[in-house]
C-alpha cells in the first residue's frame, strides 16, 4: 500500500502552517503503508486538542471522544474485537493532564494498542497556556509568573508501571519516526510514543532548533530489555534521548486475559444468542 | 399479651452485628421457607460497616403472595445486644422477642436520645421476651459459630418446617466442608429444634399459626431485583460492562462479573466511572451491547460519557441503583432522588429513555427491551433501582422469557457509509468497523454525515433536529403506565419504581375492608418519555396522591412539567428507609378521610 490510499482529500485541515503534525500525519500514513494495514481495519481514537483531530485527516474508522478520555474507548473496542489495528492519537494535555488516570490504568490493564502522544509542550487549542510536560519558567497568559510545576516525566511514568513498550521520537525525524511507528504498531501489547514536535504558534521556546539541540539518539548498544537502564535513561532531562527505551515482550495482553477468547476467537458481534442458556441458569433458582 | 397479629402472614426479623454471620440464618432459613411451600418475601436494612453496627433481615413468610416490607414485626430474633434498641420503634406489643439473655435484656440500659432509660419492669411488662439459652448451647457445641445454625433451627421450628428439610439445607451448605462440620452443624439444627419445641409449649394457645402450605411455591424462582435485572442483560444480548464498585450497584456488577464465562461477555473494572462509561461506549461502538452500573455520585462521573453517548448516538444502558445523596449520603439506604440527575444528565439536548422497574418481571423484561431501545435508537437508556429494589427477593411463578426478542439493527456497511446519514425518522442504519467496507467515524464535536468535525452552522441545525426526532417513534414505542384497581377511580395513587408493591398491598387492605372505595394505583414504571395516555389517566381522577422516596417530589414535578397537571398531595419519605405497608396504607387512609382504627398501631415503649 501507498501512503496516500489513506489521503483524506476533502479534509479542511484546521493546523497552523508548519505545524510538527503535518509531519506526524505523513509519518503515521507511511508507516501504515508499508505495514499494509487497510483503512477499514484501522480505529483511531482521539479525544480533544489539535492532535486530536488527527483521525480526522487520515482514512481509516475514526472515535474521536471527551479530551482525555481516549484510552478507555480504545480498550473497549479492542477488548470487544481484537481484529482491528487501535491507534489512539492525542496531545500532552489529553494524556498526561485531563486524562492520567487512565493512562496509567491502560498501562497496567495492557490492550493491544499503540498510542501516539503528541508532545508540544504546551497548549495549542486553547491558545497557549501551560501542558503537563511544559518546562519550568515557562511563561504564558495564565502562567504568569512562569510554570513552577514539575514537568511529567511520561516515559518514567510507563516504564515505573512496566509498559509493555516505550519510546520517544522527534517529529522532525521522519525516518526513525516511520520506523518506531512501525515498531509500537507491530509490538503487542500497549504502546507509547511520545512524539516531540515543535507549536509553531504558542511555544517560542521549545521550538525546532531546541528540539535539535535538546535530543541525541539512545546508543545501539541501548539494551530495551533492561528495565532499570531504561528507567535511568528516561528520567535523563538535560538533553533527551530519542528512540525505543523500554520493551516487556513477556507480557500478556489485556485481550489475551479475557475469557471470551480462550476457545473462540472471533469479535464479540459475531457470538449467538441462546436463550435456552438464559433459561437454564434462571431456572437454577427454583 | 397478645397472640401474633396476623397468623399467615408473619414477619420474621433478624437482627445483629455486621460480621457475625447472620447471613448464614437468612440463607437457611429464606431456603426452608420457600421448599417447605410458604410464600416468602425477604429484604435486609444495613449498615455502611464490615463489622459491628446492626443490621436486621425481615422475612415475610406468608400462605399468600407477599412482595414488600412491612414495618411490623411478629417474631424478633436478636442476635446482638443493640438489637431491640436498633429495631425499637417498630416493636410492639405483639411480638415476640427471641434472644440469647444476654442479647435481650439490654434495652434499659443506656440513655440515648430516642429513649429515655427505663426501669426493667416495665420493659418486662410491654414485651414478649423469649429468652433461649442460645450462647450456652453454642458453646456446648464447640463455639460461637453454631449460634446461627441453632437459630436458624429455632425459627425453622417455630414456622413448622419439617425437620427433614432443614437437614437437607445444612447438607446443600455444609457438606462440601467435611463430615465432621456437617455433623455438628446437623446437631446444632437438632438443638434449635429442642428450643424451638420447648418456646413452642411455651407460647402454645397464644401462637397458633395457620400457615398453608402451597406445594407450587417449592419451586418458583425466588430471586431479587438484582438478579432480575441480570438475567434481563443476559437476555438483551449484552456483552460488555465496565463499572466501578458502589453500593447498591455493585450486586449487579457481581451477577455479570459472575456470569461472564459462561454468557461470552466482558466484565471490567474500570479505574473510575469516567473510564467505565467511555470503554462501554468504545465497546459499544465496535458491535458489543454495553451496560454500565454505578449510583449516584458514580453516576454523576458519568455524565460527560451520557453526553457523549447523545452526541455519538451510540448505545448503552445505564444502570443507576440509587441510593440517599448528596454526595456520598447514605451509603446503604434507599431512595428515589436520583431521577432528575438521569433526565437531565449530560450537556445539550438528546433524546433517552428512562424505566424504573417495580416488580422482579419487569425489572427482567424492562432490561432486555433496555438493550434493544438502546441500539434501535441508538441513544442511552437508564434503568433506575435502588437500594430497597435491588436487596429484596421474593418468589415469583417464572420470568417472561418467552417475551424475549432480540432485533439486529446493525448493518454491513459499503464503501459508500455514511454514519450520520440524515433520514426520515432521525434514524441512521448504524454500521461498526470492521464489519463491511465502509468507515464509521464519530465525533464528539458537532459533525457532517460522514462524522468528520465541522462548524458548519446549517448543518448543526440540521443534526440536533436528527437526534431529537427520534423522539417521535420513541413516544410510540413508550410503555404506558399500569393502572392497578377499578377505571372509574375517583381517587388516584401514583408511584414509580419500587414502590408498587408496599403501595399495591396497601391498597389492597384498604379494599378488602372498604370495596367500594373507588380508588386505583397508576404505576410508572418507563419514567420517560411518558406514553400518552399519562394524561387523560390523571385528568379522570378528582383526587391525586403521590409516593416518592426523595424530598421534592420529582416524579410529581416532572409530571406537571409535562402534562400541565398539578398533583395536590405528595407523600415523601427520604429518611432512606423504603415505605412500609402501613405507613402507606395510614397515609391513604388519612388522604380519604377513613377512619385508622383498622390498623394496628406500631408502639413501643419508647412513645
Amino acid at each position: 500500500m501507498k501512503p496516500k490510499d489513506y489521503d483524506m482529500t476533502e479534509a479542511d485541515v484546521a493546523w497552523c502552517p508548519g505545524c510538527g503534525n503535518f509531519s506526524i500525519l505523513r509519518s503515521l500514513k507511511k508507516a501504515l503503508a508499508d505495514l499494509e494495514i487497510l483503512p477499514e481495519n484501522l480505529v483511531f481514537v482521539s479525544g480533544i486538542g489539535q492532535a486530536g483531530k488527527l483521525p480526522h485527516y487520515i482514512r481509516g474508522n475514526v472515535f474521536n471522544g471527551l479530551h482525555g478520555r481516549s484510552l478507555s474507548p480504545a480498550t473497549g473496542i479492542k477488548a470487544v474485537n481484537p481484529e482491528l489495528t487501535v491507534i489512539d492519537v492525542s496531545g500532552d494535555g489529553c494524556m498526561y493532564g485531563e486524562g492520567g488516570n487512565h493512562f496509567m490504568h491502560t498501562v497496567r490493564r495492557n490492550p493491544n494498542i499503540t498510542n501516539l502522544v503528541h508532545n508540544n509542550m504546551v497548549y495549542g487549542l486553547t491558545k497557549g497556556q501551560a501542558s503537563p510536560t511544559s518546562q519550568k519558567a515557562f511563561n504564558t497568559p495564565l502562567q504568569v509568573d512562569g510554570v513552577f510545576l514539575e514537568p511529567f516525566n511520561p516515559l518514567s511514568v510507563a516504564i515505573a508501571l512496566d509498559a509493555s513498550f516505550v519510546a520517544r521520537v522527534y517529529s522532525g525525524d521522519r525516518k526513525q519516526t516511520i520506523e518506531i511507528f512501525k515498531e509500537a504498531i507491530k509490538h503487542k501489547g500497549y504502546s507509547l510514543v511520545d512524539i516531540f514536535q515543535p507549536c509553531v504558534t504558542f511555544n517560542r521556546v521549545n521550538t525546532k532548533k531546541w528540539f535539535k539541540e535538546h535530543t541525541y539518539y539512545l546508543e545501539e548498544d541501548h539494551d530495551p530489555l533492561d528495565r532499570n537502564m531504561a528507567f535511568s535513561r528516561a528520567i535523563e532531562t538535560r538533553e533527551y534521548p530519542l528512540g525505543i527505551f523500554y520493551k516487556n515482550l513477556n507480557k500478556r495482553t489485556f485481550e489475551d486475559n479475557l475469557n471470551v477468547y480462550k476457545d473462540e476467537k472471533s469479535p464479540l458481534f459475531q457470538r449467538k444468542f441462546e436463550i435456552d442458556k438464559i433459561r437454564a441458569l434462571v431456572d437454577s433458582n427454583r | 399479651m397478645t397472640v401474633l397479629s396476623k397468623k399467615d402472614d408473619i414477619s420474621v426479623v433478624l437482627c445483629g452485628e455486621a460480621g457475625q454471620g447472620i447471613q448464614t440464618v437468612e440463607t437457611i432459613l429464606a431456603q426452608a421457607i420457600k421448599r417447605s411451600g410458604y410464600n416468602i418475601f425477604s429484604t435486609k436494612e444495613y449498615m455502611s460497616r464490615v463489622r459491628g453496627g446492626q443490621n436486621s433481615t425481615q422475612i415475610r413468610v406468608s400462605s399468600h403472595r407477599v412482595s414488600s416490607y412491612v414495618k411490623r414485626i411478629d417474631i424478633l430474633f436478636a442476635l446482638s445486644s443493640g438489637a431491640i434498641k436498633h429495631l425499637e420503634d417498630r416493636i410492639s406489643q405483639d411480638t415476640f422477642i427471641i434472644g440469647d439473655s444476654e442479647h435481650i435484656k439490654s434495652l434499659g440500659e443506656g440513655n440515648t436520645q430516642k429513649s429515655q432509660k427505663k426501669s426493667q419492669l416495665e420493659i418486662d411488662q410491654n414485651y414478649n421476651f423469649l429468652e433461649i439459652p442460645l450462647i450456652k448451647t453454642a458453646q456446648e457445641m464447640g463455639g460461637l459459630i453454631f449460634a446461627n445454625v441453632i437459630a436458624a433451627g429455632v425459627l425453622s421450628c417455630i414456622l413448622n418446617i419439617p425437620k427433614e428439610i432443614f437437614n437437607s439445607l445444612i447438607h446443600d451448605i455444609f457438606a462440601r466442608k467435611g463430615d465432621e462440620i456437617l455433623q455438628n452443624d446437623l446437631k446444632a439444627g437438632e438443638a434449635g429444634y429442642d428450643i424451638g419445641r420447648e418456646l413452642m409449649d411455651f407460647i402454645s394457645g397464644k401462637n397458633q399459626l395457620k400457615l398453608s402450605v402451597n406445594l407450587e411455591v417449592k419451586d418458583e424462582l425466588f430471586i431479587n431485583g438484582t438478579d432480575a435485572v441480570g438475567f434481563g442483560c443476559l437476555a438483551g444480548g449484552c456483552r460488555f460492562m465496565s463499572s466501578y464498585p458502589m453500593t447498591p450497584s455493585t450486586p449487579l456488577q457481581g451477577f455479570l462479573a459472575a456470569h461472564a464465562n459462561d454468557f461470552e461477555l466482558i466484565y471490567e473494572q474500570a479505574e473510575d466511572e469516567i473510564a467505565a462509561i467511555n470503554m462501554a461506549l468504545g465497546a459499544s461502538y465496535a458491535g458489543a451491547r454495553s451496560i454500565v452500573a454505578t449510583s449516584g455520585s458514580g453516576f454523576a462521573l458519568m455524565e460527560e460519557g451520557v453526553g457523549l453517548a447523545g452526541m455519538i448516538e451510540t448505545p448503552v444502558v445505564v444502570y443507576i441503583a440509587q441510593r440517599p445523596g448528596p454526595a456520598v449520603g447514605l451509603p446503604t439506604r434507599t431512595s428515589q432522588e436520583d431521577l432528575n440527575l438521569a433526565l437531565y444528565s449530560g450537556t445539550g439536548e438528546f433524546p433517552r429513555i428512562i424505566f424504573a422497574p417495580g416488580k422482579l418481571e419487569d425489572a427482567f423484561i424492562l432490561t432486555q427491551k433496555a438493550f434493544n431501545l438502546a441500539e434501535k435508537y441508538q441513544i442511552p437508556v437508564f434503568i433506575l433501582t435502588d437500594q430497597y429494589f435491588a436487596d429484596c427477593y421474593y418468589n415469583i411463578p417464572s420470568l417472561p422469557l418467552n417475551d424475549v426478542q432480540n432485533e439486529n439493527y446493525l448493518i454491513k456497511t459499503n464503501s459508500e457509509y455514511k454514519r450520520y446519514l440524515i433520514t426520515q425518522d432521525g434514524i441512521t442504519p448504524r454500521g461498526i468497523p470492521g464489519y463491511g467496507e465502509g468507515l464509521v467515524v464519530v465525533d464528539s464535536d458537532e459533525h457532517d454525515e460522514e462524522g468528520h468535525i465541522t462548524e458548519d452552522l446549517v448543518l448543526r441545525r440540521q443534526m440536533v433536529d436528527k437526534r431529537l426526532k427520534k423522539f417521535n417513534q420513541m413516544k410510540q414505542d413508550a410503555i404506558p403506565p399500569e393502572l392497578i384497581g377499578p377505571s372509574d377511580y375517583e381517587c388516584l395513587v401514583v408511584g414509580w419504581g419500587s414502590t408498587y408493591w408496599p403501595i399495591r398491598e396497601a391498597l389492597e387492605n384498604i379494599i378488602k375492608t372498604d370495596p367500594n372505595r373507588k380508588i386505583s394505583f397508576l404505576h410508572f414504571k418507563q419514567i420517560y418519555p411518558f406514553h400518552k395516555s399519562v394524561t387523560e389517566y390523571l385528568e379522570r381522577a378528582e383526587d391525586v396522591i403521590i409516593f416518592e422516596n426523595n424530598a421534592q417530589g420529582q416524579m410529581a414535578n416532572l409530571i406537571q412539567l409535562e402534562t400541565g397537571l398539578k398533583i395536590q398531595e405528595k407523600l415523601l419519605k427520604y429518611d432512606g428507609m423504603p415505605f412500609s405497608v402501613e405507613e402507606v396504607e395510614r397515609s391513604l387512609k388519612k388522604f380519604m378521610e377513613i377512619s385508622d382504627t383498622d390498623i394496628p398501631s406500631v408502639m413501643g415503649v419508647s412513645k
